[in-house]
Formats: structure tokens, C-alpha cells, sequence
């Protein structure tokens, strides 16, 4: 466990703590949507400080352990065109399609690059007239406005060899499809800060009052998650469900109006299947009608069998918050970050990388 | 991939039109271009929340240091180093 003093502001953390502490009076399952949040959680030794009837679970924020693996088969059919050059988060690379991953796919020879803009790819499509340059768009929403920019600048630069392979997944959807769920045990969300400063907050109120489900936008230091916690908490403990706002710093009513106008000049909000989760309505963004040749999928004409999830991988019951990684029977046996079985242990931002990699430290 | 990262606007490098301002800025000694049109307030000198390359937000320089120092510790900004090849 971290000792309180490496904190960015111990005395803080120190008083939301005691105070967590001294107005919980019954047990409460609180999840945080953001895989980053997850990870600061598990990485600073939060979840052993906070009061035994507090359950943190882990939500499905992480775009690299949400992207199904029909998405994974696509880009490496797109990778594996002639002519192309495939760019990606790094991150992406090594989750695993139904047979193998971008990573094995360029250990055979595609060519296969790590950027870290989409806008860097738009940048060398110009530079190579003769290749076709397909961009990787994953992401919450935070990504998106960087992604339909790059779309728009190609575009004004009238090229015709850029495209992308959007699978873009947003957050208000997700958490009414684990709302809903039959088992769901959730009493409160713990929002991500940066998706809000995009889009702003009022797209959670109407979940917020379906649900009486109190949600509070958090950023993903240990002082904002504690502070975000103690305001959940606080709400419970008084029977409210208010949207309300942490991370004031970054987060304002609006959101970045510009941005969403942008993401809305390219994207169209279409179904999503969500790894381990399924289809949920309306929680992706697509390229719209309008930017049609910029959709890698119409580009190449996209037409794969689409594969079966692994079922040895519990991660949707870990996204939902109905299990922990501990739980699940492969942890640490047959899966793990070098030969991972799911997402969750792929990337640093998965819950179950998370606990992997620091539960020897902290005893989560 | 998610995070946001602050950095320092040293210099605009270009505003074609609304889609193409651009700048440089530094975050902590790694230098990029950065897309600066969805913060047109954002002029050299400021502090900005930068994710995958373009500019989100506009924060004051205290924030800014206090963050980068945070995502440094915690190992978070080697993705800054990723670059076109
Ligand atoms: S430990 Fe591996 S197999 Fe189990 S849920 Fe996590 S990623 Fe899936």
C-alpha cells in the first residue's frame, strides 16, 4: 500500500477519507466508469483505504477492452490489404481477434504503425499518394473530436487514400444497459472526467433520474476519486440522485461545444457491439452518409464472418460490475499480460491488467 | 490512450482556417504539433489539455504542472513518444 504522503495532496486525501468513512452507514456498490480510474484506484492503493460496505467495481471505460473481436478481424483484414498502411493507438495492437492479433498480423510482415494522433495519419497519407492510409478510431468520446477531425482535414486536402475503421463507443448508453441488467447491484457511477469535458453533463441527467441513480463526474487522481466517492456516497446516504460535478477544473455544464459540433459533422450515433457485453442501442458512433468515403468499411468493402467471443473470458460479467477479476479462472493461470485470453489484461487500463499488476502490492 | 495530457503553447504554427490552427507545445521537454481549433482562446503561453493530439481544454499553468508531474510518476506519458515513421 502507498503511503498517505506521496499523495499529490495528502492532508486531502486524508480528510475525504475520514469523512467517507464517518457518514457511511450502509453498504453501497459505487462503479467508476473510466479504465484510468480504474487503474489509479487499484495503483494507489485506494480501494483497501476506503470503508469495508464501500464496493468499487469496475466499469467498461476502456476502449481497448470494449472493441469486440469482429472489430479486432476487420482491421486485421484492412492491415493485411495490399497497399495499406494500417495505423493504430498502440494499445490496440495486442488484443486478440478470433485468430490473432494486429501485433501477430505485423510480425508477418503488414505494415502496421503506432501513432499517437490520428491527425499524424492524415499527415502521412499525404506524404504517400501511392498507399491507403486507414486509421484505427477507437474510442469514448473523448477521442471522437480527433477522429472526425481528421476526417475533415483529409477531406479538405482532397485526399482519397484516407480512411478510418470506427469503432467508436459512448458512455451514457453503457451505463443504462448495466442499469438495466436483471442482476445490476450498482448504486452509483462514478462518471469520467474527460468524455464530460466534451460532451458536458446534461446527457446524464435523464439517466440519473430513470435509475435514481446518483452520478458524479470524477477525474481520476486519487484526491478527485475521493472527493468523487464522498459525493456519491453522501447522496446515497440522503436518498438523492443528482448529477453532480467533481471535476469543475476541467468539466463545464456545456461541454466543449466546438468539439461536439465536430464529432457531430462526421459521426452518426449507430449500435455497438460491445465486447463481452453484446449489442447496445445507439452506443457507437460510425462515419455518416455524408463522409461515406472516408468509412474504411464502404472503402474496402468489408464483408467477414463475424466471430464468436472467447468463452473462457468472463470480462463482460467484470464490466458490468457482477464480478472481480479474481473471480474470474483464469486470472493469472491461463491468462495474463503476456499471453492475455480477454482485453481487461491487455491493456494498463483493463481491471484485470490493473489487478494483475499490482495486487501483489496491495492486496486488492 | 484516454488520458489528457497538459502541455505549453510555445508557438502557433498555423491557422489556415477553423479546422487548422495548429501549435507547438511542450510537455515537459517533448515537443508536438498540436491541433488548436477547439480552443480559440488558447494563445502562446497558455497551459492546454491535449488528448491524441488535439487541444480539449484551456488550464492554468498550477493545474498544468501539478497534473504533469502526477502522470509522470505514473508512468503516463510515454505515449507522447509514439511518433510518425
Ligand atoms: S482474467 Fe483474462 S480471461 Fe479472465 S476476465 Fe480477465 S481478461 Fe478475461
Amino acid at each position: 500500500m502507498k503511503y498517505l504522503s506521496e499523495y499529490r495532496d495528502p492532508e486531502m486525501v486524508e480528510a475525504f477519507l475520514k469523512e467517507i468513512h464517518h457518514i457511511t452507514t450502509r453498504p453501497w456498490t459505487l462503479m467508476e466508469i473510466c479504465g484510468g480510474q480504474t487503474h489509479s484506484l487499484v495503483k494507489n492503493g485506494i480501494l483497501n483505504m476506503l470503508p469495508a460496505n464501500i464496493t468499487m467495481v469496475h466499469g467498461p471505460g476502456c476502449p481497448v477492452c470494449v472493441t469486440s473481436v469482429s472489430v479486432i478481424d476487420e482491421a486485421i483484414f484492412l492491415a493485411e490489404q495490399p497497399h495499406v498502411i494500417f495505423c493504430s493507438f498502440g494499445d490496440m495492437l495486442r488484443v486478440p481477434g478470433s485468430k490473432k492479433s494486429l501485433l501477430e498480423c505485423k510480425a508477418s510482415g503488414a505494415d502496421i504503425r503506432i501513432l499517437y494522433s490520428p491527425l499524424e495519419a492524415v499527415q502521412l497519407a499525404k506524404n504517400n499518394p501511392d498507399k491507403q492510409i486507414v486509421f484505427f478510431a477507437v474510442g469514448f468520446e473523448t477521442t471522437a473530436p480527433s477522429n472526425a477531425l481528421s476526417v475533415v482535414q483529409a477531406a479538405k486536402l482532397e485526399l482519397n487514400n484516407y480512411s478510418i475503421l470506427a469503432s467508436h463507443v459512448l458512455v451514457p448508453p453503457a451505463m443504462e444497459a448495466i442499469l438495466s441488467d436483471t442482476n445490476n447491484t450498482i448504486n452509483a457511477f462514478l462518471a469520467a472526467g474527460h468524455v464530460c469535458t466534451i460532451m458536458g453533463m446534461e446527457e446524464y441527467e435523464p439517466v440519473a433520474e430513470k435509475y435514481k441513480c446518483p452520478i458524479v463526474i470524477t477525474g481520476f487522481e486519487p484526491v478527485d476519486l475521493l472527493q468523487g466517492i464522498l459525493m456519491a456516497v453522501k447522496q446515497l446516504e440522503k436518498g438523492e440522485h443528482k448529477v453532480e460535478n467533481q471535476y469543475t477544473r476541467y468539466v463545464q455544464r456545456e461541454g466543449n461545444r466546438m468539439a461536439v459540433d465536430i464529432i457531430n459533422s462526421v459521426f452518426a450515433v449507430n449500435d455497438r457491439v460491445w465486447r463481452g457485453i453484446g449489442t447496445i442501442p445507439n452506443s457507437g458512433y460510425e462515419v455518416n452518409e455524408q463522409y461515406k468515403n472516408y468509412n474504411a468499411r464502404i472503402k474496402f468493402n468489408i464483408d467477414i464472418e463475424k466471430a464468436m467471443e472467447n468463452k473462457d473470458c468472463i470480462s463482460g460479467d467484470i464490466m458490468k460490475g457482477l464480478k472481480k477479476p479474481k473471480q474470474c479462472p483464469n486470472f493469472g493461470a491461463k491468462c495474463k499480460p503476456e499471453h492475455p485470453l480477454g482485453a481487461p489484461m491487455v491493456s494498463s487500463e483493463g481491471a484485470c491488467a490493473a489487478y494483475y499488476q499490482y495486487a501483489g502490492i496491495n492486496h486488492v | 490512450m484516454c488520458l489528457a495530457i497538459p502541455g505549453k503553447i510555445m508557438s502557433i504554427s498555423a491557422q489556415l482556417d477553423e479546422t487548422f490552427r495548429t501549435g507547438l507545445v511542450t510537455f515537459g521537454g517533448i515537443q508536438k504539433e498540436v491541433n488548436l481549433c477547439m480552443v480559440p482562446e488558447a494563445q502562446v503561453g497558455n497551459y492546454v489539455l491535449v488528448h491524441v493530439g488535439v487541444a480539449i481544454g484551456v488550464v492554468d499553468e498550477e493545474e498544468a504542472m501539478k497534473v504533469f508531474s502526477y502522470l509522470k510518476e505514473m508512468g503516463e506519458v510515454h505515449e507522447l513518444e509514439a511518433t510518425v515513421s
